[in-house]
C-alpha cells in the first residue's frame, strides 16, 4: 500500500506533466524525500539528477489517484453539500479512503461525473464504460442516463462548454430547480417549473440531476 | 394567482463580499455616460458579454484594462465560470420572491392538450401529422386556393382585363416617350409587370401562406416538429430550429431567406440559405411544376427524388466542409393553444405590411434591369450564351428564354416551359430533366439580391455561381442516367 503522501507526489506529477502538457518536475523539494525512493523502488517513477519523471505504472497508478481524489471531491460538494472554501483539505484525507471497487461505486452514485467541481477532467474508470449499473443505486445522475417521468432537482450544470453553459441557464436551467423529464427520443424534453423545453443530447449530458422518489 | 404579499420586490439583488467588493471598484471606474445603471454595466462586464466589453473598451480608454484586470481578479476568486455564480444567485432571488408571492392551485389530471401535445411530438404519429398538415396547410389551401383561385382573380380579371390597359393608356398619352413607357408600361414594365406580379400573383399567395403559417405557429406546433427533427437536422449541418425558415420557403424563399436570421449561428445561417436557395421550391414555382407534371406520376416522382436527393447531400456536405461552432438545440414548447383569429390576423397584416417593405422595391429593380437588358440587348446575348448549357442538358434552343425568366421570375420559367409543353416541343423526358434543373437553378432575382443583403456580396454571389454550375450538373447527369437506360417518362 502507497503512503498518502507517496499518492500526493504521483497526482501532483500526473497533473503536471499529462494534465498541463508541462516538463517533469525539479528534483529539488523532494531532494531527501522517503516517498520519492518509495516511488522509484515500485517502478513508478524514475530519477535523473534535476527531474523526476513518470514511467508507465507510475502514470496508471497515478490516473487512479486522481480519480479518486476528483470524485471524492464531486461526493462532498454534491451529497454531503460541502462548502467549497473547506473542501480542498477534507477530500484530501477523504480520497485514500476510496479504495479500488469503492470508487466505482461511489462514480455511480453521483451518476459518472465529467469532470471535478473546479471543471477538471475526471479519468473514466471502468464503470463509466461499461455502464451497466441500471438496477444499483443511483443518485446523482445526468439527463441522458434518466428515464422518461424520473424527476429530481439540478445537481449541477457541467461547465465545461461556457457557450453550452449559458444556453441552459438562458432557459433556466440551473442548479437547486426542480426537473422532470418527459420524453428522450428523438430530443430530450423536460419541464422545469410550468415551462417545457426540448434540448439535444449533448446539451442534455452537461445536466446532471439529484433525483428525487 | 398572486398572493397578497406581492408588494415591493424593487430592490436590486445583492451578490456575496468578493463580487460586491468588484462590482463597486468596476463602478468607480466607469466615468463615461452610458444612459444604463453603472452596477448593470459591471455586472455584464464581469460575465464578459461581448458587445459592452467592445464598448467600454471604445469610452473608457485607458481605464479599460484597468477593468478587465479587476474582471480577471474577481474570477480566480471562485471556481465556477461568473456567469454561473450571477445566474445561480439570481435564480435564487427570483425563487424566493416566487415562493412569496405566487401559488398554484392543485395538480390538475393530465389535460386533453398535454394528451395532444404528447402525440405530436410522438416520433412515430409525427410524420404522418405533418404530411397531413402540409398537405391541407400548403397544398390545399395556398397552392389551390391562393395560387389557383385568388392568383386566377386578380391576374386575369382585375389586372389584365382592367387595370393594365387603363393604366397603359393612361401613360402612353401622359409621356409620348417610347423608352419611358417602355419601362412604365411595357411587356416587362414596372406598373404592368413589377406592380402586377407583387400585387396579382405574390400578394394572394404569400397573404394565404402567412395565414395558414400563422395558425399553425399559433398553436405551439412549430417548435414541437423542431424537436422532433432536430437530430435529422443536425446531420445537414442545421438544428431543429432552422425548420422554421425552411417550412416558410415553401410559401416564399426570399421571406424565409430573411428569417434566416432567426439561426443562431453563422454557419447554420449560410446552410439554410444555399439549401433555401438550392432546393426549396417557394409556392409559386411549386404551383407550376406541379401543373406541368400532375399527367406524368412517374416523372413527378422523379423530380421529388432528384430534388429531396439534392437537399440531403447538399446539406450532408456543407456540414462536412463549413467551420464553425457546431449547432446545439435548446427551445421551449410552449403548452397547445387554440389560435385566436384576432392574433392571426394581426400577426398575418404585420407580416404583409414588413414583406412589402422588403421586397416589394426588389420587384420594381427587377422590372428596371429587365428594361435596361432589352433595350441594351444584354438579354438576347445572355439567352445566347444559356443555350450551350441548355443543349447540354438536353432540351431544346427555345428553353432558354424560360431559364432567363425563371431568374426574374421563378413561376415565370415554369410558366415557360408550360408553353413549350402545350407546343409539344418537349418529350416526358425533357420535361423532367427541365423541371429538375429549374427547381435548382438560381432563385429568382428578389431572393439573389437577398441572399446578397443577409450573406454579404462576396458568399451571395459564390453561392449563385455555385447553384448555377451544379443545378446544371444534375440536369445533366438525370438526362444521362435517362438516356443510358433508355428510360421514358
Amino acid at each position: 500500500m502507497l503512503s498518502e503522501h507517496a499518492e500526493e507526489i504521483l497526482e501532483a506529477l500526473w497533473i503536471q506533466i499529462e494534465e498541463q502538457g508541462k516538463k517533469p518536475m525539479d528534483v529539488g523539494a523532494f531532494r531527501d524525500d522517503p516517498a520519492i525512493e518509495e516511488l522509484i523502488k515500485l517502478g513508478f517513477i524514475r530519477r535523473d539528477d534535476a527531474h523526476i519523471h513518470l514511467l508507465e505504472a507510475g502514470r496508471l497508478h497515478a490516473l487512479a489517484c486522481v480519480r479518486r481524489h476528483r470524485l471524492a471531491e464531486r461526493l462532498l460538494t454534491d451529497l454531503l453539500d460541502i462548502r467549497e472554501n473547506v473542501m480542498d483539505t477534507v477530500s484530501c484525507k477523504f480520497e485514500h479512503l476510496l479504495h479500488e471497487g469503492l470508487e466505482d461505486k461511489v462514480c455511480i452514485i453521483l451518476g459518472h461525473p465529467k469532470t471535478c467541481p473546479h471543471g477538471k477532467k475526471i479519468p473514466p474508470g471502468k464503470c463509466c464504460l461499461e455502464k451497466r449499473d441500471k438496477k444499483l443505486l443511483k443518485i446523482i445522475s445526468s439527463l441522458t442516463d434518466l428515464e422518461t417521468k424520473e424527476k429530481g432537482q439540478i445537481a449541477y450544470l457541467e461547465t465545461k462548454n461556457a457557450s453550452q453553459m449559458q444556453k441552459l441557464i438562458s432557459i433556466g436551467a440551473i442548479p437547486g430547480v426542480p426537473i422532470v423529464l418527459v420524453q428522450k427520443f428523438p430530443s430530450y424534453v423536460f419541464k422545469i417549473g410550468h415551462s417545457q423545453f426540448a434540448i439535444d443530447k449533448e446539451l442534455a449530458s452537461s445536466i446532471y440531476v439529484r433525483l428525487t422518489k | 394567482m398572486l398572493k397578497d404579499s406581492a408588494k415591493h420586490f424593487c430592490r436590486s439583488i445583492s451578490y456575496d463580499d468578493p463580487l460586491e467588493v468588484c462590482i463597486s471598484k468596476i463602478q468607480g471606474l466607469l466615468l463615461s455616460d452610458y444612459r444604463m445603471s453603472k452596477r448593470a454595466l459591471a455586472l455584464l462586464l464581469l460575465q464578459e458579454d461581448k458587445e459592452i466589453v467592445d464598448t467600454v473598451r471604445d469610452k473608457e480608454g485607458e481605464r479599460f484594462d484597468k477593468i478587465m484586470g479587476i474582471v480577471q481578479e474577481t474570477k480566480t476568486h471562485y471556481l465556477r465560470p461568473l456567469t454561473y455564480i450571477i445566474s445561480l444567485r439570481r435564480q435564487k432571488e427570483a425563487s424566493r420572491i416566487a415562493k412569496l408571492t405566487v401559488g398554484f392551485p392543485g395538480q390538475q389530471k393530465l389535460s386533453i392538450k398535454e394528451k395532444l401535445s404528447k402525440i405530436l411530438m410522438d416520433p412515430i404519429i409525427g410524420g404522418p401529422i405533418l404530411l397531413a398538415i402540409l398537405y391541407y396547410g400548403l397544398y390545399k389551401f395556398v397552392g389551390n386556393f391562393g395560387a389557383g383561385v385568388l392568383v386566377d382573380f386578380l391576374e386575369d380579371k382585375v389586372f389584365i382585363a382592367r387595370l393594365n390597359p387603363l393604366v397603359t393608356s393612361l401613360i402612353n398619352k401622359a409621356i409620348p416617350y417610347k423608352l419611358l413607357q417602355d419601362l412604365l408600361v411595357g411587356e416587362y414594365g414596372i406598373i404592368t409587370l413589377g406592380v402586377r406580379y407583387a400585387f396579382a400573383i405574390i400578394l394572394p399567395i404569400v397573404t394565404t401562406f402567412f395565414f395558414a403559417f400563422a395558425i399553425v405557429e399559433d398553436t405551439g406546433y412549430l417548435p414541437r416538429l423542431a424537436m422532433l427533427v432536430d437530430q435529422l437536422f443536425k446531420k445537414i449541418g442545421l438544428s431543429g430550429r432552422a425548420v422554421i425558415p425552411l417550412v416558410l420557403g415553401f410559401g416564399c424563399d426570399t421571406m424565409a431567406t430573411m428569417v434566416t436570421r432567426t439561426l443562431p449561428t453563422k454557419r447554420e445561417r449560410i446552410i439554410a440559405t444555399l439549401l433555401l436557395a438550392l432546393a426549396i421550391p417557394c409556392s409559386a414555382q411549386m404551383g407550376v411544376i406541379l401543373g406541368l407534371l400532375s399527367d406524368n406520376g412517374i416523372g413527378l416522382g422523379v423530380w421529388l427524388g432528384v430534388i429531396i436527393a439534392v437537399f440531403i447531400l447538399v446539406g450532408l456536405l456543407a456540414s462536412k466542409i463549413m467551420p464553425g461552432e457546431l449547432p446545439s438545440f435548446y427551445m421551449e414548447i410552449p403548452p397547445l393553444r387554440i389560435p385566436q383569429v384576432s392574433n392571426v390576423v394581426r400577426k398575418t397584416a404585420s407580416r404583409l405590411s414588413w414583406y412589402f417593405k422588403e421586397v416589394f422595391p426588389l420587384f420594381i429593380f427587377a422590372s428596371v434591369i429587365i428594361w435596361i437588358g432589352q433595350i441594351t440587348g444584354v438579354f438576347s446575348l445572355v439567352v445566347k450564351i444559356l443555350q450551350y448549357p441548355i443543349r447540354w442538358i438536353g432540351l431544346p434552343d427555345k428553353a432558354a428564354v424560360a431559364f432567363l425568366f425563371g431568374f426574374f421570375r421563378r413561376d415565370y420559367g415554369a410558366a415557360g416551359l408550360y408553353d413549350l409543353k402545350k407546343a409539344g416541343l418537349l418529350s416526358g423526358n425533357q420535361l423532367v430533366v427541365a423541371c429538375i434543373t429549374l427547381t435548382l437553378f438560381l432563385p429568382c432575382i428578389a431572393q439573389l439580391l437577398m441572399n446578397i443583403k443577409e450573406r454579404g456580396l462576396r458568399l451571395g454571389i459564390a453561392m449563385s455561381l455555385f447553384i448555377l454550375f451544379f443545378s446544371f450538373t444534375v440536369g445533366y447527369s438525370v438526362n444521362l442516367v435517362l438516356t443510358l437506360f433508355n428510360i421514358r417518362l
